[in-house]
């Protein structure tokens, strides 16, 4: 098995690995495509949570997106994942990556294509690092081959992010603004988490439509992925939910697990949408407040520039440099805040979702299992007709008919303690998991805040012999 | 002393000036009453008073009327703050900037520091009317003063035009050049600083509202694996409590240090420009008296004569005064801001290291759970 992923610095990666606290490169991100692998090492260290960590990679997103006279950008978010999370129970087999991000064609037709990287020490696939470019519609299509096998149901199948017009015109025009770049950057991220979280399912990892995704050269594009934004994907949820609620055999469990756990799932969903809510609020606050403190910071700059009494002017010109800085460090926190927090609750709200869709495929092998026993009575009464009626060739047929009919409730009766089976599994590691994903983000989301404030003392530890130098 | 003596010497301030404290404030209503507390100079003892905004604005006016101390018009008059309201308007609020925030503790400071200014004053500290604010129990009069010589009300346009009116001494015109700069970089700066602090203050609010919604995540029920999410929520509830806690703090070591040194900086700015528009109106006065007595027919030119002779004389005492002002005014302002910014620098230091202490803790609690 390997070993964990490390980011090593690599401008091949795009977005790059991150320079580090002393550094302070004015380089912008590089949105260049480069293909060679050699020495590269872009996998992020996702050991420990088997739902993959939410990577966290920031980049000059917030910084574009902000204040384009930022000289040097520090994201110790990306440090985070630089620093390996030594939980070395189980070391992964799989690793995935989603990078370089490169616009391909012009105009309307244009799209992002993405480099795909896998490591793997598993037989199954053709080497052991390899990498293939996919577009957006790709991770789509394969959500839709995987949502509907038969083998597959019941198991909670991640969703990949959501379509959007908007953003995708945006980045048709051009990838350089700010909000193109910040919409690439988030999608790239999920697009990554959302892979991880299909590798590290047993089940979906060994589906042959995953490993054609990760390896196979040229993939014929997917068609029919109208439906399959996120948002598509809830409608149809909620759609069958409704259909279920209509139906006219109600299911009489003996076990209230599933109508238990159905309700648990229902209320989660919503709690986690009221917190998505203000969790955004507070990203729009964070990003206005960079904005105020470089407004300030310049202010402050004037201010020095005009001021006569010298030692008081420098202290000024000074205490804007360092109101510059902290106009970085709520850059951060800001990206900290969106990046760790609102994509984590977006990620959940969204597998809720996905879990009742298992629980609503239980409910429709049930029902096609109620059905093929309602039909298998009509056969036999059809049967006892014949009888009487006595048309050897015709009761012929209704036998055959019979026996044929039998087999299906045995099958379907089969496929619904299976599908029962695997929803409980599915649920009781979802919530598992659940529990480890948040408590990984918000490790990272504290150790983040901590180095602010650590960077925050140093600044004002810097400053204080300014103030006191004045007179 | 004889009694004439005393009674010919003007009013010595019976307090020390750097005791005078805005103690709290009392809401009735809409009215707001400031108790003021001062410690006698002679023994040992207080004086508590009680007072309005209007007794402040009695004051001022009192101070603006002194037309008979020569070179009155040179002074900087420490500025008053404007007048707060209990449910206050928009424009108020605005008007009124970093001391419309808080619990009227910014707005007491800024109150209180105006008295200690016009205590310390050498000129105006003489007036009577000081005594008696700070001392006498019964509220000063409420009759109207006459008609003080400082009505800078309307901005005609002829008066604009005197702002700008060339200066016969290098000293002064600099000094109005660079107060011009100053004045309206300071006012932006605080502007832009109130900014900063609303945000911050939203911000924390949003942390408040995270960390309620979190506690309806908590579910009941004995399955390890839903405790262990309910703990989850629980201790991330409490994260954005210390979130919260951290950015108010922040938002107030703000107000109460640069942002009140920042608003007094600018008010006295502008004082500074009022008294230097007196000064240049006395001078244009003089010159417009130079020119009659240069145009005048011999019949007038005496009393032109004694007409710019007493122009020349107020201007002297004027400009006198106001190179003494100045010279105060900008070694006191320094010493103002450093000690804001040593302030502010300080609480600020001492605020980010409780946080990072709390972040640690959090960060092991965390660590620490199954």
């Amino acid at each position: 098995a390997l070993t964990t992923g490390n980011m090593a610095a690599s401008s091949d990666r795009n977005p790059p690995p991150f320079p580090t606290a002393e550094e302070s490169e004015p380089g912008l991100c590089d949105m260049a495509d480069a293909d060679s692998d050699e020495g590269e090492d872009i996998f992020v260290s996702n050991v420990g949570s088997r739902f993959g960590d939410t990577s966290n990679k920031l980049t000059c997103v917030f910084r574009f997106a902000l204040s384009q006279s930022q000289k040097a950008c520090i994201f110790f978010i990306s440090q985070l994942t630089c620093i390996q999370e030594e939980e070395a129970k189980d070391s992964f087999d799989v690793d995935v990556a989603v990078t370089n991000p490169e616009k391909v064609g012009d105009g309307m037709n244009a799209y992002v294509a993405y480099k795909v990287s896998t490591r793997t020490s598993l037989p199954m696939f053709r080497s052991k690092v390899f990498s293939v470019r996919r577009r957006f519609s790709d991770f789509l299509g394969l959500y839709e081959k995987l949502s509907v096998k038969q083998s597959l149901h019941g198991c909670i199948i991640p969703l990949p992010p959501e379509k959007s017009v908007v953003g995708m015109t945006k980045v048709k025009v051009g990838m350089d603004d700010p909000s193109s770049v910040e919409f690439v950057e988030r999608r790239r991220a999920a697009l990554e988490r959302y892979l991880q979280r299909v590798v590290s399912h047993p089940s979906l990892l060994q589906d042959p439509d995953v490993r054609e995704f990760l390896e196979r050269e040229d993939l014929p594009r997917a068609v029919n992925t109208q439906a399959l934004s996120g948002a598509g994907f809830l409608k149809m949820i909620n759609k069958a939910s409704d259909a279920v609620n209509k139906m006219t055999i109600k299911m009489n469990e003996s076990d209230t697990w599933f109508e238990d756990k159905f309700q648990e799932v229902e209320n989660e969903e919503q709690q986690l949408r009221k917190l998505h809510v203000v969790v955004d609020s507070l990203v729009i606050h964070r990003k206005e407040l960079c904005g105020n403190t470089a407004v300030f910071a310049k202010s402050l700059a004037m201010l020095g520039n005009s001021e006569d009494n010298t030692a008081l002017s420098r202290a000024l010109s000074q205490l804007a440099e360092v109101e510059d800085k902290m106009e970085q460090l709520h850059q951060e926190q800001a990206a900290s805040d969106f990046f760790i927090f609102a994509e984590l609750l977006g990620d959940y709200i969204r597998l809720l979702g996905a879990v009742r869709g298992c629980f609503d495929q239980r409910m429709r092998a049930w029902q096609r299992w109620q059905e093929a026993q309602s039909t298998l009575q009509k056969k036999r009464e059809a049967e006892a007709k014949l009888l009487w009626a006595n048309k050897p060739d015709k009761l012929q047929q209704a036998k055959e008919e019979i026996t044929e009919w039998e087999a299906r409730v045995t099958q379907y009766e089969r496929d619904f303690d299976r599908i029962g089976m695997t929803v409980r599994k599915e649920v009781l590691r979802f919530e598992k998991e659940k529990a480890k994903d948040f408590k990984s983000q918000i490790i990272k989301y504290l150790e983040a805040m901590l180095q602010s404030q650590q960077r925050l003392i140093k600044f004002w530890e810097a400053f204080l012999p300014e103030a006191k130098a004045i007179a | 002393m004889s009694t004439e003596e005393v009674k010919e010497t003007a009013s010595v301030l019976s307090v020390h000036d750097d005791s005078i404290k805005v103690t709290e404030v009392l809401k009735e209503g809409d009215t707001l009453t400031f108790i003021i507390v001062s410690q006698k100079l002679s023994g040992t003892g207080e004086y508590h008073v009680d007072r309005t905004y209007e007794d402040f604005e009695w004051l001022q006016q009192h101070l603006f009327s002194q037309g008979d101390v020569p070179g009155i018009q040179g002074v900087i008059f420490p500025p008053l703050p404007a007048k707060p309201q209990v449910n206050a308007s928009p424009r108020s609020i605005k008007q009124l900037g970093f001391l419309a925030l808080g619990e009227c503790q910014p707005y007491c400071k800024a109150l209180e520091t105006f008295l200690q200014q016009v205590a310390a004053h050498s000129i105006l500290s003489k007036n009577k009317a000081v005594e008696v604010f700070l001392t006498s129990s019964d509220p000063p009069g409420r009759q109207k003063v006459k008609k003080n010589i400082f009505n800078r009300l309307s901005q005609a346009v002829e008066e604009m035009r005197k702002e700008g009116h060339k200066d016969v001494d290098e000293f002064f015109q600099n000094e109005r050049d660079h107060n011009l700069i100053l004045t309206g970089c300071t006012k932006t700066a605080a502007e832009k600083f109130l900014d900063v602090v609303a945000t911050e203050q939203k911000i924390a609010v949003a942390c408040g509202h995270f960390s309620t919604a979190l506690h309806l995540c908590v579910e009941p029920g004995e399955d390890p694996d839903k405790q262990a999410f309910s703990r989850v929520c629980v201790k991330l509830s409490e994260v954005f409590e210390s979130i919260k806690k951290n950015m108010t703090s922040v938002a107030e070591n703000n107000v109460n240090t640069l942002g009140l040194g920042l608003d007094l900086e600018s008010r006295y700015q502008e004082a500074e420009r009022e008294m230097l528009f007196r000064r240049t109106c006395k001078l244009v006065e003089l010159e417009n008296a130079q020119r009659n007595v240069e145009k005048a027919k011999p019949v007038k030119k005496a009393a032109m004569e004694e007409v710019k002779k007493a122009a020349e004389t107020e201007f002297e005492h004027t400009s006198g005064v106001a190179k003494q002002e100045i010279a105060r005014f900008q070694g006191a302002r320094v010493e103002m801001l450093q000690q804001a910014l040593v302030g502010w620098c300080e609480k600020q230091l001492l605020t980010a290291k409780e946080s990072a202490d709390q972040f640690n803790q959090h960060l092991e609690v965390f660590r620490g759970m199954a």
